[in-house]
């Protein structure tokens, strides 16, 4: 039983599978096709198949990162590129807070009993369920008039932190259960403090967990528009605000925007395709055996 | 002898960071919000200024025609998605269920929706809901039909939402119930196959009884996230035509940036929290009673 044998299955189930994949990936092979096109092929009637690949939207977009002047543009608008740098420097920020304090604070819940750890874990999971939506109001009066921290990315990263950390601290836990008992143990017994032990024995063993968990904070912080829309100013603005911001506008440039948006796709695509088992087991742990 | 003893201090060393944060910026604003909520408040006053108007906002919302609609679409919306994307989730996984070459690449495949940005989701579909240079309706008039007036009729509108966040989370349902019945005890369906049960018995009466539980946990998950659906139904319809596909989050968004209300806006969120809080709260119940049921199972075996 050393090789993996496969079922033979019937044409039709094979069909099947190929249209869910069209499905599942359809839409995002179309943005990809459109932000390659010029406007005259966009909005042209004739079949979308012959059409002249161009980067000039992707160059529309970046155009601060370029070396050269792209011909085509007379004047660049820098809003664009000036919102990925803040996007990449809020996600990675928030993403290294929250799991260093996140995975601290699993630890604790799962290797020490201590007064209150019950409450403490029942909110976290309520906390959990909180959406957005509710800090909007809340979060925007606080930053703006009492830390005075509105507009700034270190304000932004706060919120994400806050709102990323319960989830982190659930989806360790599972994992923390799993290292044993015995190795810590052992590291004690050759003097190690307990900082030493979570981070030269605790740490290294819970790699993948760790993995799944950056992956969901930095997508969360990556993708999310409400807070950073009402909390950003000029200056602080992330990907999705600047995308939303230009979609207001009556006539809408589909081929500069879809560039947009395929950029802000990118880093989640490619973490898909490197880590999906992480992703994976991240998302099931928990749901599945409880 | 237990380690814990060693010292005393140190869980709550290890705590305090996350909890200071989850103090300062998760717990302290919802707080905020519950207080915000009884006041009259825009958004250029300080919180000091603003006047105590004890429960008036809610009895505005509740006598709100626009407030109740969007109340409305959001059940609705949440009711329609979940049931949708169960069924769907479910069937492919037992349908997909079998040994077969490239499953771990369709199911890679099948995560990609749900990791893009929901801003950038809403962007795909409402190009391709686009009247003139959208696929569905280039390809309707192609094969000579009537275009659809995906984004501009309110019925059109709300089918609209709801096709793309069933797109978009159906694969959420496929992949946990797939590892809820990957992990399912072969013994079992090995034993009702022995017995010369056929496929649809072995399904009705082995497999879903016994992923029911994953399956509740997945189905309360869901719906408590389809309740914070915002950017996709944003980018698309903005909550329109009318207030057809106005959800409650977007009407949060819109009473506190449009109308400037920011105390209506919080007691609306408040009512969306006491919803949220019901869901998660059941799902703890549910988790307690299936970990106690598997203690007590594990007792009987183990006097046995």
């Amino acid at each position: 039983m050393s090789t993996q044998t496969y079922d033979r299955q019937n044409p039709a189930f094979y069909a099947l599978l190929i249209a869910l994949v069209v499905m599942a990936i359809g839409p995002i092979y179309l943005m990809l096709v459109t932000s390659l096109k010029l406007n005259v092929d966009i909005m042209s009637d004739t079949s979308s198949l012959l059409f002249m690949p161009t980067l000039r939207n992707y160059e529309t977009a970046l155009c601060d990162f370029l070396w050269y002047e792209p011909e085509h543009l007379r004047r660049c608008d820098p809003t664009f590129g000036r919102a990925l740098v803040n996007s990449l420097i809020i996600g990675l920020v928030s993403t290294a807070i929250t799991l260093i304090i996140g995975t601290m604070a699993a630890y604790a819940l799962v290797r020490f009993r201590f007064m209150g750890r019950d409450v403490v874990s029942i909110w976290t999971l309520m906390m959990r369920m909180v959406p957005p939506a509710v800090l909007l109001v809340p979060v925007f009066g606080i930053w703006t008039f009492q830390f005075s921290i509105d507009g700034t990315r270190g304000g932004i990263i706060l919120v994400y932190v806050a709102l990323n950390l319960p989830f982190v601290i659930w989806i360790l836990q599972s994992f923390i259960v799993q290292v044993p008992i015995q190795l810590e143990e052992a590291a004690r017994m050759d003097g190690a403090g307990p900082f030493q032990v979570f981070f030269l024995v605790v740490l290294p063993l819970i790699k993948p967990g760790i993995a799944a968990a950056s992956i969901f904070t930095f997508r969360v912080a990556w993708n999310e528009f409400l807070l950073a829309n009402a909390l950003a100013d000029r200056n602080s603005r992330t990907v999705p605000v600047t995308i939303v911001n230009s979609l207001t506008e009556f006539d809408i440039d589909w081929g500069v925007i879809m560039a947009t948006g395929m950029l802000l796709a990118i880093p989640p695509i490619i973490f898909t395709f490197v880590a999906s088992r992480q992703i994976i087991t991240g998302m099931t742990a928990g749901a599945v055996k409880g | 002898m237990s380690i814990a003893s060693t010292n005393r201090m140190t869980p709550y060393l290890f705590l305090a960071p996350a909890g200071v944060v989850l103090l300062v910026a998760l717990f302290y604003p919802i707080c905020y919000m519950i207080y915000a909520s009884f006041l009259d408040w825009n958004p250029s006053q300080r919180i000091g200024e603003a006047d105590f108007v004890g429960l008036r906002n809610y009895l505005k919302l509740f006598n709100d025609d626009a407030f109740r609609e969007s109340m409305w679409v959001t059940l609705k919306f949440a009711a329609v998605v979940v049931t949708i994307e169960m069924f769907l989730g479910v069937g492919l996984a037992l349908l997909l269920d079998r040994n077969i070459r490239g499953m771990s690449v369709l199911r890679t495949l099948f995560i990609l929706p749900m990791m893009i940005a929901p801003i950038v989701v809403g962007l795909m579909w409402r190009y391709m809901y686009h009247p003139t240079v959208g696929i569905f309706n280039k390809t309707l008039k192609d094969w000579g039909f009537e275009p659809i007036p995906w984004l501009s009729d309110g019925d059109w509108a709300f089918a609209s939402i709801v096709i793309a966040d069933v797109w978009q989370w159906t694969p959420f349902i496929f992949i946990l119930s797939l590892a809820a019945l990957q992990s399912l005890p072969s013994s079992a369906i090995e034993a009702s196959k022995i017995d010369g049960a056929s496929g649809w018995q072995q399904i009705i009466y082995i497999k879903l009884p016994l992923m029911l539980p994953v399956l509740i946990v997945t189905l309360l998950l869901r719906l408590i996230d389809s309740f914070k659906v915002l950017e996709v139904i944003l980018v698309m319809t903005n909550g329109g035509p009318g207030l057809s596909t106005e959800i409650l989050s977007i009407r949060i968004n819109r009473t506190a940036s449009e109308f400037r209300e920011l105390g209506e806006a919080a007691a609306m969120s408040n009512l969306l929290l006491i919803v949220l809080l019901i869901l998660t709260f059941a799902m703890f119940i549910y988790n307690k009673a299936q970990e106690a049921r598997a203690a007590r199972m594990r007792a009987v075996e183990e006097e046995a």
